[in-house]
């Protein structure tokens, strides 16, 4: 079934979940480090290995940057909230069980607003939260044999605990319904603003990539009218954001598909496959999962006091919304300019550049072109290409001071990032420099008028299109590094002629 | 399981399952009886928790006990990997998770 079709007959309703590990120094209940690319099994102590004997003690920060992300989502803060053991058999936990949260956690009923751009202009819908909990990450298993690298037919697997125990913040949504044909760019949107509030709080470096922000997306269509919801299918690994709209959109027309069938939805957990945007089965759930939850008893219940988390709620800062609006007014920027800017991912980076003097209209201008374009070109992130914020404000001050002309400054953006070395040194390697200096213009304006007598005497009588010939003659002898409209204005003025 | 007592033949096969632990039908019929003694012995204590008496996860009235968020030392994978049945790349080596489905 098409997609517009679909959305015609069917209403889709999404779950997020969002898993993000948080920015701390150590793990969640030991000191153990979290650095990411360790070498396998450097960063584990008897606590994450689940050793008999040992004791986890919680990481007060841990504690705190959840605070900060459930008063961010403008959720309540349970006054007394536990830890449980969701005990399972699958080695990457070693202890058999992950310590989370189960029916007291932490953050409760939130919302998160969102201006979502569509084909049809901007539409505003709101997420609820049903909760943000404490929990930690797993291990990283490697499947070994068998054909593909995955779970199924793998002979056996090999497990690297460093990830295991590091602290992760799961944020759950209510169930998301009345957003139609929107349902994909909402998602989106949501995981996006969400990835952009937990990264000015500071509590993660929410870099989907690597896996430290993760979106499992539910989602089940239910006939246009119908109250009961349909059977759901869960999709995880959805590691970019464009794979969360892509997943969505895709899950919505494999349901479709198989409802129009007359065939019934299977409740599963299902992958996403970043190459083809198509899910695959993983477990089954049809036999519901029986976790049986209970409370941890090596751990006291967090009951965090009104002043600590007015004073988490006191030093949040500013939302990221309102920072767009405060900057699409401080740098009057049009609206489709200050979406492509926050599409691209560019406000840190053009702000930055601002920041370091640069005229923001310029410095938004030379990223969102000449860069993007060469970032695409090369099919990589901005972010990856070797130019920083303080070389695009160097170049707007050398264009702005008449240093160096558009043209040239092209050519240093692309020097830079060719790692030649920041603006002055690629402006020195190649050679470039706007010849300004008045002087050495007018001797090289004076040599082309002696070698072209005939074209000089036509502009003195007022034929100033012959001007031409003269002004390339000049740019010649500077090897083009004259700023062509100074050359002409000083060459009028030599010759007698009014600009 | 609820709280009362007892408990039945099929809850014990299915925590078996889940406990990946195989069991014979005459140990189930065994473990049934013994659990359901057990169980029964344990849901005393139902008869004291009044509605007066919060629910407690810990026997100790204490909350907030925390660590600072520093770094200490790690074992090493050596260490880390030495009580461990096999091992293969400085990784612990397990048996086949999921069978072909």
């Amino acid at each position: 079934m098409k997609y517009d079709a679909l959305i015609e007959k069917y209403e889709p309703v999404l779950g997020l979940e969002v898993h993000v590990e948080l920015g701390t120094e150590s793990k969640m209940f030991c000191g153990c480090a979290t650095v990411f690319g360790a070498e396998p099994n450097t960063q584990t102590c008897p606590v994450c290995l689940g050793l008999p004997g040992s004791l986890p003690v919680v990481n007060e920060k841990a504690v705190e940057y959840t605070i900060a992300i459930g008063l961010a989502l403008n959720c309540a803060i349970a006054p007394y909230s536990r830890f449980a053991r969701k005990n399972y058999f699958y080695p990457d936990m070693p202890k058999n069980f992950q310590t989370s949260q189960y029916d007291e956690p932490i953050c409760i009923n939130g919302y998160l607003d969102l201006d979502v751009e569509t084909e049809d202009g901007i539409k505003n819908f709101r997420v609820e939260i049903e909760r943000v909990h404490m929990e930690e990450d797993t291990g990283k298993s490697l499947h070994m044999g068998g054909d593909t690298g995955r779970i199924h037919g793998a002979d056996y697997s090999l497990l690297d605990y460093n990830r295991a125990g590091i602290p992760l913040v799961e944020i759950v949504t209510k169930i998301v319904e009345g957003t139609g044909k929107y349902a994909p760019l909402v998602a989106k949107a949501y995981v996006k603003e969400l990835r952009d509030i937990l990264r000015g709080l500071g509590v993660s470096d929410v870099k989907m990539e690597q896996g430290s922000l993760r979106c499992d997306a539910n989602v089940s269509l239910r006939l246009i009218g119908e109250k009961k919801l349909g059977t759901r299918s869960e999709t995880k690994n959805v590691n970019s954001l464009r794979s969360v709209e892509r997943a969505i959109r895709g899950e919505m027309i494999r349901h479709s598909i198989l409802l129009e069938k007359g065939e019934k939805v299977k409740q599963e957990t299902r992958h996403f496959q970043e190459d083809t945007g198509e899910t695959i089965a993983g477990r089954s759930k049809e036999e519901a999962e029986d976790y049986r939850y209970f409370p941890e008893p090596d751990l006291v219940p967090v009951a965090p006091s009104l002043e600590w988390i007015e004073s988490i709620g006191q030093s949040l800062g500013e939302r990221p919304s309102d920072r767009r609006k405060r900057l699409q007014s401080a740098w009057s920027v049009p609206d489709k300019e200050m979406a492509a800017m926050v599409n691209a991912d560019l406000l840190d980076t053009v702000e930055a550049s601002v920041l370091l003097g640069a005229d923001p209209t310029k410095a938004r201008s030379w990223w969102l072109g000449e860069i993007s374009r060469i970032a695409n070109e090369k099919a990589v992130a901005i972010s990856q290409l070797a130019i920083t914020p303080g070389d695009v404000a160097k170049i707007v001050a050398l264009v702005g001071a008449g240093e160096l002309t558009d043209k040239l400054a092209r050519a240093v953006i692309e020097g830079v990032i060719a790692g030649e070395g920041d603006p002055e040194t690629v402006i020195e390697k190649r050679g470039f420099k706007v010849v300004s200096d008045d002087g050495a213009l007018i001797a090289a304006i004076e040599k082309a008028v002696a070698a072209l007598p005939d074209v000089a005497e036509k502009v003195r009588s007022g034929h100033i299109p012959a001007a031409g010939a003269l002004i390339g003659a000049v740019m010649k002898d500077t090897k083009g590094q004259a700023d062509a409209a100074k050359v002409r204005s000083l060459l009028l003025q030599h010759l007698g002629q009014p600009e | 399981m609820s709280s009362a007592a007892g408990i039945s033949r099929a809850e014990v096969a299915n925590l078996a399952r889940l406990a990946r632990i195989e069991m014979s039908d005459i140990e189930l019929d065994h473990l049934a009886s013994e659990l359901g003694i057990i169980l029964n012995a344990v849901a005393k204590v139902s008869e004291v928790a009044t509605a007066d008496i919060e629910p407690t996860s810990h026997p100790l009235a204490m909350v907030n006990v925390f660590r600072k968020d520093e770094i200490r030392p790690s074992l090493t994978a050596q260490e880390a990997l030495s009580g461990a049945p096999a091992q293969e790349e400085s990784r612990f080596k397990v048996p086949q998770i999921l069978g072909d489905e």
